[in-house]
């Protein structure tokens, strides 16, 4: 399969930058998800297979940090986080 | 539910190309998997494009190193279920992604790359992540 020149960023067309990326949706309530960026739009931000930490899991930087090298346990396939919740959006690695 | 066998066609022969062993099956896993001697790279395909598309071609790279594991294998996610849900028992610990890369050695995981390390990463930096790997792990133990 030949290389293409867009290698090293998502092939999908028309979508998003971070469409395809794990990100981490920090939210205003203190609930975290960790997920692949699938769009933003007015609504909020779309994820798919989404860890969810809401401070249940012990401390939020030992939970990513077990995300990033275990990777992500998934507790929900597809979350819509509204735009309200949304304080961030960050790449897991 | 898989694909249609005619497309994931060559990304199957992207990988036979560059020397891996493809496992079909649970028995053809553990004929490679059980036998704990020596270094495995075992790479979980997937049909992604904008991961695989840069996965395969970084490992493609990453094994015209010096060092490289004794064995190279691959398994099919979402296309081949069983061989795939076999191999990930061998790397448990670890929560499933595809395309995803585990480097094995005598048996235990030394080293593995998750579909997060790899999407929307340049193939070569993604070569180099393994290529060090092999460096620290493929060669002669002291």
């Amino acid at each position: 399969m030949a290389q293409s020149p867009e290698a090293g960023f998502a092939y999908h067309k028309n979508r998003q930058e971070l469409h395809g990326i794990t990100v981490v949706v920090t939210g205003v309530s203190g609930t975290t998800w960790v997920g692949r960026f699938h769009e933003q739009n007015d609504e909020g931000v779309a994820l798919k297979d989404v860890g969810i930490h809401d401070g249940s899991a012990g401390p939020l930087e030992q939970w990513l940090a077990q995300a990033r090298k275990f990777g992500i346990r998934v507790d929900e396939r597809a979350v819509l986080v509204p735009s309200k919740e949304v304080v961030g959006i960050e790449r897991l690695v | 539910m898989p694909y249609p066998p005619a497309l994931v066609a060559p990304m199957r022969q992207e990988m036979t190309d560059m020397g891996a062993s493809e496992l079909i099956t649970s028995a053809e896993v553990d004929a490679v998997l059980a036998d704990h001697r020596g270094t495995t790279l075992v790479f979980v395909n997937s049909v992604c494009g904008c991961a695989a598309g840069n996965a395969r071609p970084a490992l493609a790279g990453a094994l015209k190193h010096d060092t490289t594991p004794d064995r190279i294998v691959t398994v099919f996610a979402g296309q081949d279920l069983e061989a795939t849900a076999r191999a990930r028992q061998y790397f448990a610990d670890y929560q499933p992604s595809s395309p995803s890369v585990a480097l094995l050695r005598d048996g235990e995981v030394v080293h593995f790359v998750h579909r997060h390390e790899i999407e929307g990463r340049h193939p070569q930096a993604i070569a180099e992540n393994l290529t060090t790997a092999f460096d620290k792990f493929c060669g002669a133990v002291a």
